[in-house]
């Protein structure tokens, strides 16, 4: 269930590496959790991030939770899709519901996150 | 704490093994949702949706100065109630504050029913007990009653089926005693959706029994989150949020709840027109962002006038919607406002209510049986 090419976030994102940018989306167990989303609040591309800063919203129906910048770098680019069908992070958490891409991140700080088993057994203990 | 103390329905296991999201909400643990607030509420829009709502309270009052007691607790008219019929009204304190909002059922000349919220059941039953004649009898039914709501345009034919005495002839805000294999209950043409249904008050030895019959004809569990997202499209007040103890009811509009001709606690602020300062109004949002509970109204120029009530986003409209008060010259339909969540400033406008137009709770029953 939890894909083991990607890393992930106690605070629940998950981070893939693609050539010289990191993907970021939310968690399968984060997007139940939320429920049905209902709108979600990009960063701007070229906006610099810092890692554990949010720089994103999600909303569902009951509620609006703030997204963490898993790494810190700069945004590369957003997936605009989200603004007309944010289901699609409950359709597709780790595919086509993805959130936005880092780049000019520091490899060292990937080493600090979850791989999938760790992220497992996070979920399985809190 | 309150998730360990809360109390459960009799649905509870129903719920558990329907791997419902349970939330506390009034001192209960309730179903927030099943699979999707978003299903549950189109379900109940275009089908039928059944929800536990056992949690709220049911009182049983009687005695030959019942009558004379209600029209004196309550902002609605009693007198002018038929044997059948149903009244939405409010429970005010002498400072016209809101101390609960209630259906009231007449069963007879001297005996009612009365229908509160779940959070407020304790306090409003002390109330009325402090305001009633010595002669007049009121008991706390809710400890053995089960409310299960079953509303959507095929509510009525699959209520039919299970119910044994006829329902055709309940019109909207009305009732009747009825029974489900010979076990009485009262089925109430009631809801809090905008949809047609009933609202059903039965004993708690057959909740169980009658949820399960009622799915297996294809009632799609919903939770409080879907009850929620529907009243809100309906423009429906919720206690807590646009009614507490001290909001002067007459601002809520709903001046079919609040007897212009008669004194009842509270009558000295909820009559006079100078104590209206505020207008509860509808509000559509620019975009899909919800405001919530708590935002700050503000005019175009940054002046605060008001505040936010509910807000969510609306199925039925796939955009966000709001209640909240604002100062009453701003409460003109499409007056354009702002509205501050701490962090941003979000567009809307004064909107018509209910939102959602299509509701079928007031029609003709027989076109859908």
């Amino acid at each position: 269930m939890t894909p083991d090419d990607r890393k992930y976030a106690e605070s629940h994102e998950w981070i893939k590496v693609d050539g010289d940018v990191v993907v970021v989306g939310i968690s399968d167990h984060a997007q139940e959790s939320l429920g049905d989303i209902t709108f979600v609040e990009l960063p701007e591309v070229g906006a610099e991030v810092t890692k554990g800063s949010d720089c994103c919203v999600i909303e569902s129906v009951k509620a609006a939770s703030d997204i963490y910048a898993p790494l810190s770098g700069t945004i590369a680019e957003v997936n605009s899709e989200l603004d007309a069908t944010p289901e699609l992070i409950n359709q597709s958490p780790y595919d086509e519901g993805w959130m936005f891409k880092i780049k000019g991140f520091d490899a060292a700080e990937l080493e600090t996150l979850l791989d999938a088993a760790g992220y497992s057994s996070f979920l399985e203990n809190n | 704490m309150e998730a360990q103390m809360a109390i459960k329905t009799v649905l509870f296991d129903i719920h558990s093994s329907l791997n419902a999201r349970m939330m506390p909400f009034g001192g209960y643990t309730m179903p927030l949702q099943y699979t999707s607030i978003i299903a549950e509420h189109r379900a109940t829009r275009e089908s039928v949706g059944i929800f536990d709502t056992c949690h709220m309270g049911e009182f049983r009052i009687t005695g030959k100065s019942a009558l004379s007691d209600l029209e004196r607790i309550l902002s609605c008219p009693v007198t002018s109630m038929k044997h059948g019929q149903c009244r939405y009204g409010f429970i005010c304190n002498k400072n016209g504050g809101v101390i609960d909002d209630q259906i009231l059922y007449r069963i007879g000349d001297d005996h009612f029913y009365m229908v509160v919220n779940a959070g407020t059941r304790k306090e409003d039953f002390q109330w009325i007990q402090e305001q009633i004649s010595k002669e007049t009898s009121l008991e706390d039914l809710s400890d053995e009653t089960a409310k299960i709501d079953v509303q959507g345009p095929k509510a009525p034919k699959l209520l039919a089926k299970l119910l044994d005495d006829p329902i055709d002839d309940l019109k909207f805000y009305t009732f009747k005693q009825n029974s489900f294999k010979g076990v009485s209950l009262i089925s109430s043409r009631t809801g809090y959706t905008g949809e047609i249904g009933l609202e059903i008050y039965c004993n708690n030895t057959i909740a169980a029994e009658f949820w399960h019959a009622c799915t297996e004809l294809g009632a799609l569990p919903a939770g409080l989150g879907a009850r929620d997202t529907l009243r809100l499209e309906m423009g429906f007040p919720l206690y807590g949020h646009e009614l507490d103890s001290n909001r002067n009811p007459a601002e809520t509009g709903y001046t079919r709840s609040i007897s212009p001709d008669k004194e009842f606690i509270g009558s000295s602020v909820v009559l006079d027109p100078t104590r209206l300062t505020e207008s509860l109004v509808g509000i559509t949002m620019e975009g899909r962002r919800a405001a919530r509970h708590g935002d700050i109204l503000r005019s175009s120029s940054g002046e605060k006038i008001g505040i936010i009530t509910s807000g969510s986003f609306s199925p039925c409209l796939e955009k966000a919607i709001a209640m909240g008060y604002v100062a009453t010259k701003y409460a003109e339909l499409g007056t354009p406002l702002l509205v501050d969540n701490g962090k941003q400033q979000l567009h809307g406008e004064i909107a018509e209510m209910p939102f959602y137009q299509e509701s079928t709770c007031r029609k003709a029953i027989a076109k859908f049986l």
